[in-house]
Parts: structure tokens; sequence; C-alpha cells
């Protein structure tokens, strides 16, 4: 299973799991990103991060630490 | 609609997430009637606006933009009292209306499912349709109607279009019964909640069921140590042992809320938006690629970084409001010095109260330069690209890419760059941010420079001509520029490690869709910003002006005057006063007599004695008593120096750092009683990084008093920054005078 910070930029793919309970978890579930929700990577900020998402029909950016705790699989 | 109810003002909440377009809906409801404050204890502005429909006057409270109603810190905790009537000098609120932007209706639903658990009538305002459109979705509008269980009135705030649909809903809404909604929460939930409600009553009466419900959520532990039901150990027991069975019943907290919330908004929306089967590629997608792309990108950055600094620093000079301003302030003196007899009154209205108005005023063309570009960067939706680009950078002193425009337009002024922090919603990062803003070499500190580099830095050039360049003085510059950075960035690292340490704040952002800015939500902001620092600093900057002044007046003992020196000036006066054209020899003695009893006075002052009395503290530095004195006299605002160093050295105030006299005079000035000079390279070295790394800006200290709601912070500013400063300087002077002796 991959995260969400090793899918390439272009990829899309589907949430599987979002584990823990601290404020970024929070953060990251309210934004939308709920197992199940599709996703597409869009790019990659010119220093390599932070990333920059598609999802539920807007943009999203998270830092690749945040995608690491996101598991997906590819689509 | 009773009379008694029509005869008080509706109190209307407006809630929505950020980027949906509430401000510019706030300003077309209330236009210029709004005022603007802070929750007490926060650092959450407070704005309220007044509208009125049909006689019916409305009071509405514009809540913080938000994406949840989850509060993990109090500011954002504010939103919840405040809706919930927690607050007992605030109105209870009558409706809520909870804006939404169309394009994005599934996240935006997220926080509608939140409001509607209030128990609050409920309006919901449907924006940028247009934007919706353009994207290629199609909405079916009475669809969505239908499956949202409150009022939704399609608007667009920009245009100010709906707004009496709007207006009308709202009053209905509110006089209406609260429309009983059903919890987006599977059963076993709800039960939870049931019982944890009845377990919470025990101890504190009247908590609303919305909170028993966040507290079994809140797993980040903010709303149990806030104290909203008190720390009794056996209900976090019980709370603990609820999401236990929670999770084994395969309903995990916290993630059960947002599968729940989102699973009720893609109700709603089933069967109203139709997406293009081919995904359109829209104008702001095609924008976006190139202004988030690893080479344009950067470049773009770049160049709107380098044209929104220039601006700041040039802006204000260029189109002529400072010359305007400087100008202004001349005729207000000349005025006063005209009606007002010579003595302390006039001095007291000329150098407190006019150069302390000045004081204030001399910032309004940078902050409304600031936030121009500001409010254009932030409402195109340029501002959260900026501060993707940068947060890798940022993220190594451990703050985000949004620390970084606050922390640039510092570099002009750190007053804008302050109250440009709050875009950082993380509390930690942003009270980071306004510590170290001061750091960053304003523009106040140039005249400082370039009158001491002008004067000591050996003007060694290459290259000939028009070409010349004074590399040494360029070079010294940069190091001043340099030494606040790097403090800065030092200071940020250790405040990150000791007083606002804490696990890394997320950094999840938004990036909206680009748009035209608006005129209209343009200037309003720069307006608004402006008016929000002349109430809020002015009259602290007026004040200590006029402290300062009376401490360089007093106690004005002519005693100490020579009194051949006083009669001949007196004789002298009468001369000017009896001729028509009295020779220039004559005014030129009458001037420079004028500035030497001005120079001795100012040395008896209050202000000189204590110059003299800290003499013992700052000669270390090489300074001798009348650079103490100047650095005192600098604590309002630290370009005063310049004007200060003027009175002392007798030369009379109005000299400027280019002047050559004030550069010559400053060279040629010897310790007391002796023929060594108190300036060279290692003394302006070392007054320079004095003032490179000295908070002496009231302005600066008012304005973050302000913001953080408490004098602790432009407290530990003055001291840590004064500290600081004093060290530097020291090492500065002591290496200095080891490394290129007295010369």
């Amino acid at each position: 299973m991959s995260t969400l910070a090793t899918l390439p930029v272009g990829a899309r793919g589907r949430v599987v799991r979002l584990d823990g309970d601290d404020e970024i978890t929070i953060r990251l579930l309210e934004m939308g990103l709920t197992p199940g929700v599709e996703l597409t990577v869009l790019g990659l900020a010119p220093l390599g991060d932070p990333l920059e998402l598609e999802l539920r029909g807007y943009r999203l950016s998270i830092r690749k630490s945040e995608a690491a705790r996101i598991e997906v699989e590819s689509l | 609609m009773s009379v008694a109810a029509a005869s008080r003002p509706l109190t209307v909440a407006l809630l929505g997430n950020p980027n949906t377009g509430k401000s510019t809906l706030f300003s077309a409801l209330s236009g210029l009637r709004q005022r603007i404050g802070n929750y007490p204890g926060v650092t959450v502005e407070k704005k309220i606006g007044r509208a009125e429909f049909h006689g019916r006057e409305f009071t509405v409270v514009d809540l913080p933009g938000t994406y949840s109603l989850a509060p993990r810190s109090p500011d954002e905790m504010v939103a919840v009292d405040v809706l919930l009537g927690r607050r007992a000098e605030e109105q209870p609120i009558d409706v809520v209306l909870c804006i939404v932007d169309a394009s994005n209706l599934e996240r935006n639903l997220y926080l509608v499912s939140q409001v509607l658990e209030l128990g609050l009538p409920t309006v919901v305002a449907l924006n940028m349709v247009d934007v919706a459109e353009a994207k290629g979705l199609a909405l079916d509008l009475d669809r969505l109607r239908r499956q949202l269980p409150v009022p939704l009135v399609p608007v667009q705030a920009n245009r100010g279009i709906g707004l009496d649909e709007l207006k009308q809903a709202l009053a209905t809404a509110a006089e209406g019964a609260v429309t009983k909604v059903e919890s987006p929460f599977p059963e076993a939930f709800r039960r939870e909640v049931e019982e944890l409600a009845q377990r919470v009553a025990k101890i504190v009466p009247a908590v609303p069921r919305y909170l028993v419900e966040r507290l079994l959520l809140d797993t980040s532990g903010y709303l149990a140590a806030a104290g909203v039901v008190g720390g009794s150990e056996a209900l976090q027991a019980d709370i603990r042992e609820a999401r236990t069975r929670l999770a084994a019943a395969g309903l995990p907290v916290p993630g059960i809320e947002a599968v729940a919330r989102y699973g009720w908004a893609g109700k709603v929306l089933a069967g109203v938006v139709s997406r293009p089967v081919e995904r359109r590629i829209t104008a702001s997608d095609r924008i976006d690629k190139v202004l988030t792309h690893r080479v344009w990108g950067s470049l773009v950055f770049l160049l709107v970084m380098l044209l929104l600094f220039s601006a700041v620093y040039y802006v204000p000079d260029v189109s002529g409001a400072n010359w305007l301003l400087d100008n202004l302030l001349e005729s207000a003196s000349k005025l006063v010095a005209r009606l007002v007899p010579e003595g302390a009154l006039q001095s007291l209205l000329i150098t407190g109260v006019i150069n302390g108005v000045g004081g204030v005023v001399v910032f309004l063309p940078q902050i409304f330069t600031l936030f121009f570009f500001i409010a254009v960067l932030e409402d195109c939706g340029y501002m959260a690209r900026a501060a993707y680009l940068m947060d890798k950078l940022m993220s190594r002193i451990g703050l985000s890419g949004k620390s970084f425009i606050p922390l640039l337009s510092s570099f002009a002024c750190a007053v804008p760059g302050i109250m440009a922090t709050r875009v950082i919603e993380n509390r930690r990062d942003r009270m980071v941010t306004i510590l170290v803003a001061p750091l960053m070499s304003c523009s106040a500190r140039l005249p400082v420079y370039t009158l001491l580099i002008g004067a000591f830095v050996p003007a060694w050039t290459i290259g000939r001509g028009w070409y010349a360049l004074p590399w040494l003085q360029i070079v010294v510059l940069f190091a001043m520029y340099s030494v606040g950075t790097i403090a800065g960035i030092g200071a940020a690292w250790v405040f990150k490690k000791t007083l606002f340490r804490g696990p890394t704040p997320p950094f999840v952002m938004e990036l909206p869709s680009y748009k035209l800015p608006g005129l209209a939500v343009v200037l309003h902001r720069m307006f608004e910003q402006g008016w929000a620092f002349v109430y809020r600093a002015g009259t602290l900057i007026l004040a200590v002006s006029v402290v300062v002044w009376g401490l360089a007046y007093y106690p004005r003992d002519l005693s100490v005057i020579d009194s051949a020196l006083l009669a001949r000036r007196d004789a002298l006066a009468e001369q000017v006063a009896a001729s028509p054209a009295p020779p220039e020899s004559v005014q030129a003695e009458l001037a420079t007599i004028e500035n030497e009893i001005a120079g001795t006075l100012l040395e008896n002052s209050f202000l000189g004695r204590l110059g003299h009395l800290i003499e013992p503290v700052v000669r270390p530095l090489g300074w001798d008593w009348r650079i103490g004195c100047a650095a005192i006299a600098s604590f309002p605002a630290r370009e005063v120096i310049v004007a200060t160093l003027g009175v002392i050295y007798n030369l009379g105030e109005g000299q400027d750092e280019q002047s050559p006299e004030l550069r010559e005079t400053l060279q040629k000035a010897t310790w007391k009683g002796t023929d060594r000079p108190v300036f060279n390279l290692p003394v302006a070295l070392s007054v320079m990084v004095f003032f490179a790394l000295c908070a002496q800006c009231a302005s600066t200290l008012a304005i973050m008093r302000r913001e953080t709601g408490s004098w602790r912070w432009p407290a530990l500013t003055f001291v840590y920054m004064t500290s600081l400063a004093y060290v530097a300087a020291l090492v500065t002077y002591q290496v200095g005078i080891r490394l290129m002796g007295g010369g």
C-alpha cells in the first residue's frame, strides 16, 4: 500500500486510510480527505514541497509529511 | 410580524469558508456602517455591520472565515461562543447566514452541516454561481432547495445581486420556528452524545448539545482543557470509554465526523451538480499551471515580490504622499508658531503634538500601499500560491509559507507587516512572526544608515565617472540589512524551540480559483487597515511623543546658560526685529547662538541628564552621553535620532541625513575636554548595529499590543530586542576597535 506522498505528479488515487487523532489528521479530514475520496496530484512546489492536489472539485495544498499519513491506492 | 419584534434589530451571524466572498457580502450588506474592534482576550477581530430592509434593522456580526466549527484554540472558540450566545457582552444571535461557494459545494456543506446542529434559524447564501458555470458545472437549484433543510438564496455578492431576497429570507427565518434538522451522525453515535449530555448536565447545567458533541469529538484536548465543563477526571474517563465503544462499533473518533458530514453533503447534492464528462480546462487552470511552474512560477513570484517591496518602499515618496504630509505638518507648525507665543505651549504643540501626529500619519502611505497589494493578491487568489511557493523555505525556521509576505513587508515597515499576519491562522506561527517582524530592517532605519555610512565609511569606489560604485558603503549597507534578517531567523528559531514549542501545525491550505480582483473590495480593505492603525496605535504614539518632548524640554533652567550669551542673543534679536532687512551676518550669528542655547538646554534637560546618567552603560559601546541621549529620544521613532543629533550638536532642528553640515560636525565631535574624536568607524558601526536590532518604534509596539491583545508581547519584544541590540553593538565596537584601532 502506498501513501499520497509517493504518488507521482499527474497520478490519480483513492484514499484508503487516514489514521491518528491529532490536529493534522483532523484538519485533513475536515478538508475532505476521507476514505474513499478520489484525488489527483497536480504538482509540486518548486522547492520540492508542498504538493498541490485536486479533490472534491477544489484545490488543496498539503506538505509531504502530511501526505505520508494518507494511504492511497492508484487509479 | 409583531410591532415589538420589529422594533428590535435582528442579529445576524455571518459565517462561511474562506474564499467564498464572505467579506464582500458583509460589505455589500452593511456598506460603510461598520464597527471594528477586538473580542477581549483573543486576537480575533470583531466586525459588526448594520443593514436595513423595509424598516427592519439588521445587526450583522462577521465571524472569522473557517472551514469547520470545531474549536481547537481560544480564537476558534470565539465563533462558537458567539453563535451559542455564550458571550455575555454580545447580542444573542437570531439567525445564522452561511455563505457557500457554488463552485465548491461539497466542502462548503461540511460547515453548513455543523451550523445546522446549533439549533438556530439558518439561511444559506449561494455565491459564485458564475464561477461554477465557468468550470462547466450545471446546478439544479430547485433540487438543491428541496434537499437542503433550510432556505437557500442565490446571490452575487460582488455585484450586490440578491441582497433584498436574502434580507427577506433572514427576516422570515428569524420569525419562524427552527427547522428540526436530523443529525448526520449514525444512531449509535447520537446515543453516546445523549448519554454524555446527561452526565455533563449533572456537572454544569445548560451546556448546549453541540458542545457536548464536540467534547466527544475533540481529540485535540482543547475543549476539555478549556474548562467548558470543568476539569472532571471522571467525565474524561467516560469520554474515553465512549470513544472506545464507538471505535469498536466501526465509528472511530475523530474520523467519524468527516465521514458523516461529507456523507450528508453527498446526499444533499445528489443529482444537483452535473459535471462535464471531459473535465474542462479553465483559464484558472492554465494560469495556475504557469504560476506554480518550477521555473516560470518562481520567476513570476520573484517579480511580484520585487514589485510589492519596491512599491511599499517608493510609492509613498514617488506618489507625493510623503511630500504632501510633510508640507501639511510643516504648515501646521508654522501656523502654531504664528498664533501661539514662543514658550512651553508652542514647543509642546509643535514638537510634541504635531510631530506626534506626524509619527502616526507618516505610516499611512505605507499601510495603504501594502494593503492595496495584499488585497489585490488575496482577492485574485495569488496569496495562497505565494505561501505555497515559499513554504519549504519558511519551514526550515519552523514557520510556514504564510509568514513570508508579512515578513517581507516588514522590510518596508513592521506596522503593516504585523497587521498582515492575520492570514496566519496558527496562533504559534502568528505570534512568532509578529515577534520577529520588527527585526527586519525597515525604511525608518535607512536615514540612520545613510547619515553614518556617509560620514564614516570610506567612499572607496570601483569604476569611475557615472558608474563609480562606492562598494564599501554598499557592503556596509547590505551588512546592516543582513544583521536584522539573520537575527530574525535566529530569534524565530529560538522562539519556536522555547515559548512557542509544540507540534508542527498543519499546512493544509486551499488554493482558490483565480479571478479578477474587485476594486471596491481592494479599496475597502486598504482604508479599513489605515483607519484601524490610526485608531489602534494613534493615541499611544501621540502620548509617547509628548512624554519624550517633556523630557527634552524641561526643566528648561535658563541659569545654566552663560548670561553674556543670553544678553548677546537678546541684543541680536532686537536688531533683527527692528530692521526690515537685517544684515545676513547678524541673522547667522543669531541662529548660531540660538542653536548653542538649544543644545545647552537639551544637555541640561531631563533627557540630557538621562544621557549623562546612562553614559557608563553605553561607554563600552563606544558612545558618549550625546549618542545615549539620542538613542533614548528615538524610542518613539528611530528616525528621530537624526534631528536629535542635530540639536545636541548645536545645529538646530531640521537636520536630515543628507546634510553635509551634520556629517561634518559628527566627524569633528570630540570627547569633552580632549581632542579624541567621539565618532570613528567602530562607533558608527556600533550605533548602526544597535539601530538595526533595537525596538525603537512606539507604533510597532502599539500595533503589537493591539494584535496580540496583551502588553506582554510588546514588552517581551522591547526587552529581547534591546538586549540583543546592546550585546551586538558591544561586540561590534569591541571587535572593531581591536581590528581597526581608534582611527
